[in-house]
Formats: C-alpha cells, structure tokens, sequence
C-alpha cells in the first residue's frame, strides 16, 4: 500500500536489478499500461484522439530520441525537425514503392534510414563541441528541408510538392488514410511508444547508457577511463535518430497524412521538442513523457480557456501562448533546471518517508 | 571582360553588402558571450522587438492596445501624435536599456554559475516570449520602417560602373548606408572597449569573473551595460533590416542566418564576426550565382550552415576564435 521498499524483498538478481524496485511503482506501471492499451482504446472519441492523445504519443517517441542524444549525451541537436523530414519522407517513399509492405516494416526501416542519415551529421560532433555542434546541427535541419523541398524525387514529381500518405491496413483494419478510425490510430502508435520507450529503458540503464552519460558530463574524462568517444557520440546520434525518424515517420503517416515539408518540418518543430526534453527534464526517461504531454496540453488548454471560455481573439491567444511557453522555460530553467522529472523524484523522495519524515 | 565576370563581381558586391547585415546582427551575438559566456539566441528577437518599439512609437500607438480592447472592450489604436525620427529612437535605447536591466534583474542574475548550455536554452525561452510580447505589444502585422535612410538604386555607381564595362551595377543605396553605419558602429564600440572606463571593466569581466569581481568590479552592472549595448546593435540591425524588408516576424529570423556567420569568425572575436558576415555574404552569393541554378535554387537557406560546418571540421573555434583549452 505505502510508498517504500520495506518489506519488498528481493530474492535474486535479476529482482534486484528490475526497472521499478518498488512494488507500488510497479504496480502503477502496470495500471498506466492497461489504461493506455486497454481502456482508452474503447473510449476515445476523434477529437480527442486528433487533439491530444496522438499527437502526445508521437511527440513523446520524438522527445525520448532528443533526450537520449540531448539528456544523456549531452550532444545538443537543433535538427529535430529535419531528421523526421527524413523519416517522413521513407515512409512516404516506401510506401509508394512497395504497397505490399506492411506499415509497422515501412516505420521501423524509416526509422534505420533517419539513423543513418543522423550518423552522417552527428560525425562532425567529433570535432565540434557544445554551441558550436547545437549551430551545425542547423545545418542538417535548413539543408534536410531543403532537399526534400528541392528534389522531386522525393515527393514523386507531385505537382504540389506535397507528400500524401495511402491508405494501408493492419490486421485488416486501416491505420492511414482518411478513413482510419481513431482508436486503430492511436493503438497503431502506441505499439511503437511502448516498445520504443521499453528500448530506451534498457539501453540508458546498460553498458551504452553508461557511456553517453559518462560523454556527457566530460567528454575527456571519459575518454581517459576508456570509454570510445568515437563509438558513444555516433551511437547516441544513431539511436536518436532512429526514434525521430520513428516519430517523423507515424506523424506524416498517421496523423497529418499530408505533409509539405517546410510547414511541417520546419525549424519551429526542432525547438518544440528541445523544449519538451527541456521542461520534462533532461536525461529523464520520465520527463520525456512529461514535457511532451504538457507542450501538447498547453495550447489545447490555452485555447479552451482563453478562446472558447473568455471569447478572445485567436491571434491574442497564440501570442500570449508564446508568451508563457517562453516564461515557463524560463521559469523552470531557474526553479528547477531539471524540469517536471525532478519534481516526479522530489515527490516520490517525500512519499517514501511520509508520513512519518523525520 | 566577358559578361559572366560582370555578373559576378556585381553579385560578390551585393554578397558583401549583405554580409555587412549578417555581421550587425553578428555583433550583438559577440559582445554578450565575451562578457557574460551567454549565448544569446534572442539577438534576433531583440532586433524585431527593437524596430517594432521603434515604428510604434514613430506612429504613436497604444502599447499593448489589442490587449487593452480585448479586455476592456475598448477602441484605441493611436495617441494621436507622430514622434519624429530621432526621438523616437532615442526612446527605443532607453526602452532597449530597460529590457537589458529586467532580463538582468530577473533572468539571468539567477542563472550565475548555471551551465552553458542552459543559459543558451534559456534565451531561446527568453526569445519566445520577447516576440510573445512584442505581437502583444505592438501587434503582428508588416509594419514599414522609415527613418530617413536613402533607398534605391545607387545612381553614381550605376552611372560609373556602366562608363568602365558597360553595365550599370545595381547596388542599394541601404546598403550603402547599411556599410556605413556598420563600420561607425564597430569604430564606436572598439573605441569604448579601449579607452572607457566601462569598456576596460568589460573586458575585465570578459576575460575572468573572479578576478574581476576581486578588483571592485560590479558583474551586475557590466553584463547590464554588455545587454544594452546588445540592445542598441540590435536595434541599428533591426532599423537596417527593417527598412530592407519591412519589420515583420521574419526579422528574428536573421539571428539564425548570423549564427554561421559567428561560427565562422569565432564566438569571441568583433573583427571576426565582421570577416565571418561578409565571407558568408560573398560566399552564399556567389554559390547561389553559379551553382545554384543547377540544383534547384534558394540554396542561401543552408549554404552558410554547410560551409561553416565545413569549415569547423577543419578549425574548432572559427577563424578568430580563442583556442579551446581543455582539463580534466
């Protein structure tokens, strides 16, 4: 019933070693799961599905990539936006070319193809540190855009320039395309979510995990203790990229359905999900969930509150949402620079020791 | 001369022309990060916030004036008078050194000792709600900027040019003017950097917190003096690029096209960012000019990115930069 771990007791190593060691934790894992896979598919209705629930999803896969390059190997990336341009664009590609190909195949290889692509830009990282590297990754973003904007190939000689996603099947029900219901939507991607996220886990935990965070907090030092800056950089950007590339990918197929790139893709998605790691937290598996559900809710709830309850002008409504997404990372890079995560840590802290804490 | 190399060297002079912009917009970036190890990505933000304080003041408009109609279900737009030019820009600096005392004061005074990169992380938060402020205060729509710089062809040029090779070069006279006020500007600040008292404490502080602090110097006041001046070298770039393309959102868009420029010429370095704007300048220009119609045009988006990239590949810190030390 309590939150602690008294009286919880491990009998081996494998127990010893498990993800939530406290039982309540687990249990609450378990909850949250059956929730999101076993009860939000049988309610949810096409608003909320469009509005909050499927963007979250795909934002939250997008943030957990950013923060494993951002958050546990310190390498900030600007280019968010044009490595899920290029998983877009394969999964566009992909699925034009091989309509037999099934959508979970087309996703997975448009996430390996991104990872490739952020392997060649994250090599640079090599030589280049810090603002400088976060500055060459714009270089990625501009040029990555510009390219798919620039070279019909890729959106097949469309006289738009638009890319649109056909309808495809899974077990026989439609995941994109117009007519695709919202709980196969949401189910579709929230299968990636939870094995990316289960990936992203274990990977942070392990030998590799160790290495990023060990480049992260100084990069020579690691270097002196044996740790390969070559191998530990270029598989935080591999892997990254793979997960954007995922989020790219499920955000032109499955939610947008028709993309151009320099709207969707543009410089302006890089800094929502910088800022999503940044007020969830960096470098926390949690915060990555966390700051891509509030960047999702807060112009929702805006909306509602300003908008539709006190009837003002939609323009005033966007600005003054610039006006507080700005404050807020402000407000918590000064309060808290570890963000929503570490509030998530302090709570769970106190709650171990209520109610008795002294 | 064949007609090609006209062309070019018509092209190379425009690329300079506006490497001399990317360079002021540059210029802010160096003078923050010398002083204070910030790297402020609201230059640019600052630059639109600048102009738009500066042509609302010019119109006499109601600050905050949608807001205020919004709430109070009011109607007023304008006071009623027009500010001449001059005044209104001398009201801009005093309002630009206001902001430099407020993101002091309570930003950036509680952030001392963070890391960098969370001080960078926070002016990007701090470039999101200026701009927030600047559409609540001022409003969104294209304003034009007029403070009586000349603009349009350059006569004499065209005039010259056309008797030397028999083609008259097109170059702005804003460009021109653009140039002038740039040199003057970085003449100004190197001249404080040397000879003032405030300029000497500057560097002192840009070179060691600690010791500065241990001879009597006031870290508040200076990165508050370092902000201002950030503040006025924005709004001379916000004055020239908005008389160039009228002050719109896009304005705050030109901090990204100068960031390349400071890689280039290296974080800490005012010569550098002026060398870095204008071999960006040149180069975009002339890489648009002959190789860009081959591929596909519009190649200024990421063509300063790749050659910098490029560039860094080969030397860390920018041409001018200092060599990066590190210790374990």
């Amino acid at each position: 019933m309590f939150y602690r771990e008294a009286g919880d007791f491990k009998t081996s190593y494998t127990a010893d070693n498990q993800t939530f060691p406290i039982r309540f934790d687990r249990y609450r894992y378990y909850i949250v799961l059956a929730i999101g896979a076993g009860i939000i598919p049988f309610v949810i209705t096409d608003y909320w599905a469009s509005a909050i629930l499927i963007p979250f999803v795909i934002y939250a896969i997008a943030a957990i990539g950013l923060n494993i390059l951002t958050g546990y190997c310190g390498q900030v990336s600007l280019g968010t936006g044009g490595f899920m341009a290029v998983g877009a664009y394969t999964s566009y590609k992909l699925m034009t070319a091989f309509p037999g190909l099934d959508m979970i195949t087309i996703t997975i290889l448009s996430g390996a193809m991104t990872a490739m692509v952020g392997l060649a830009f994250g090599l640079p990282s090599l030589r280049i540190k810090g603002f400088y590297l976060a500055v060459a990754t714009l270089a990625a973003q501009f040029f990555l855009v510009w390219v798919f904007n620039k070279v019909p190939w890729f959106y097949n000689y469309s006289a738009s320039g638009q890319i649109n996603a056909p309808e495809r099947f899974i077990l026989g029900h439609a995941v994109t395309g117009p007519n695709a219901e919202a709980w196969a939507k949401y189910l579709f991607c929230l299968v990636f979510l939870f094995a990316l996220a289960w990936m992203a886990r274990n990977l942070t935990r392990g030998a590799m995990g160790r290495q990023w965070m060990a480049i992260r907090d100084m990069d020579i030092a690691a270097e002196i203790i044996g740790v390969n800056p070559l191998r530990a950089k270029l598989s935080a950007f591999a892997v990254s990229s793979f997960y954007v590339g995922i989020s790219g990918a499920l955000l032109f197929t499955v939610y947008l359905g028709a993309v151009e790139v320099g709207e969707a893709y543009g410089i302006q998605k890089s800094f929502l999900v910088l800022f999503m790691i940044i007020i969830g937290g960096l470098g926390s598996l949690f915060g990555s969930f966390a700051g891509a559900a509030f960047m999702v809710l807060l112009p929702v709830a805006l909306k509602v509150l300003l908008v539709d309850t006190m009837g003002w002008d939609t323009a005033l409504a966007t600005h003054f949402q610039f006006v507080i997404v700005g404050f807020l990372i402000m407000f918590f890079l000064i309060v808290e620079p570890h963000g929503l995560a570490r509030l998530w840590a302090l709570m769970k802290e106190k709650l171990r020791l209520w109610p008795f804490p002294h | 001369m064949p007609d090609q190399l006209i062309f070019a060297m018509e092209v190379m002079l425009n690329g300079l022309l506006n490497g001399v912009m990317y360079a002021l917009v540059a210029l802010g970036f160096v003078l923050i990060f010398k002083a204070s190890g910030i790297f402020n990505y609201a230059q640019g933000v600052m630059a639109l916030f600048a102009a738009m304080t500066l042509v609302g003041i010019q119109q006499g408009r109601v600050p905050f004036g949608h807001l205020i109609n919004e709430i109070f279900g009011t109607d007023i737009h304008y006071f009623g008078w027009e500010v001449p030019a001059l005044a209104a820009i001398a009201l801009t600096v005093l309002v630009m050194v206001g902001f430099a005392w407020l993101v002091q004061r309570f930003v950036f005074k509680h952030l001392v000792g963070q890391e960098p990169i969370i001080l960078f992380m926070a002016t990007i938060g701090l470039a999101y709600f200026l701009e927030g402020v600047s559409d609540l205060m001022w409003g969104s729509e294209i304003r034009n900027m007029d403070v009586g710089l000349p603009q349009g062809i350059n006569d004499w040029i065209d005039a010259n040019t056309f008797e030397i090779f028999g083609y008259g070069f097109f170059i702005d006279n804003l460009d021109i003017s653009a140039a002038i006020v740039a040199g003057m500007l970085v003449t100004g600040l190197i001249a404080f950097a040397q000879y003032t008292k405030q300029g000497r404490a500057m560097r002192a502080v840009a070179d060691d917190h600690q010791a500065a602090l241990s001879v009597g110097i006031k870290l508040n006041y200076v990165w508050v003096l370092v902000w201002s001046l950030a503040g006025i070298v924005a709004l001379v770039a916000g004055i020239m690029w908005g008389s160039k393309l009228g002050v719109q959102f896009s304005l705050s868009l030109i901090a990204l096209k100068a960031l390349p420029v400071l890689m280039l010429g290296g974080f800490t370095s005012i010569p550098g960012a002026i060398i870095g704007g204008l071999i960006i300048g040149v180069g975009e220009a002339l890489f648009e000019f002959s190789i860009g119609p081959m591929i596909g045009g519009a190649t200024e988006n990421w063509f300063a990115y790749v050659l910098a990239l490029v560039f860094l590949v080969f030397r860390p810190q920018g041409l001018f930069g200092e060599k990066i030390i590190e210790r374990v």
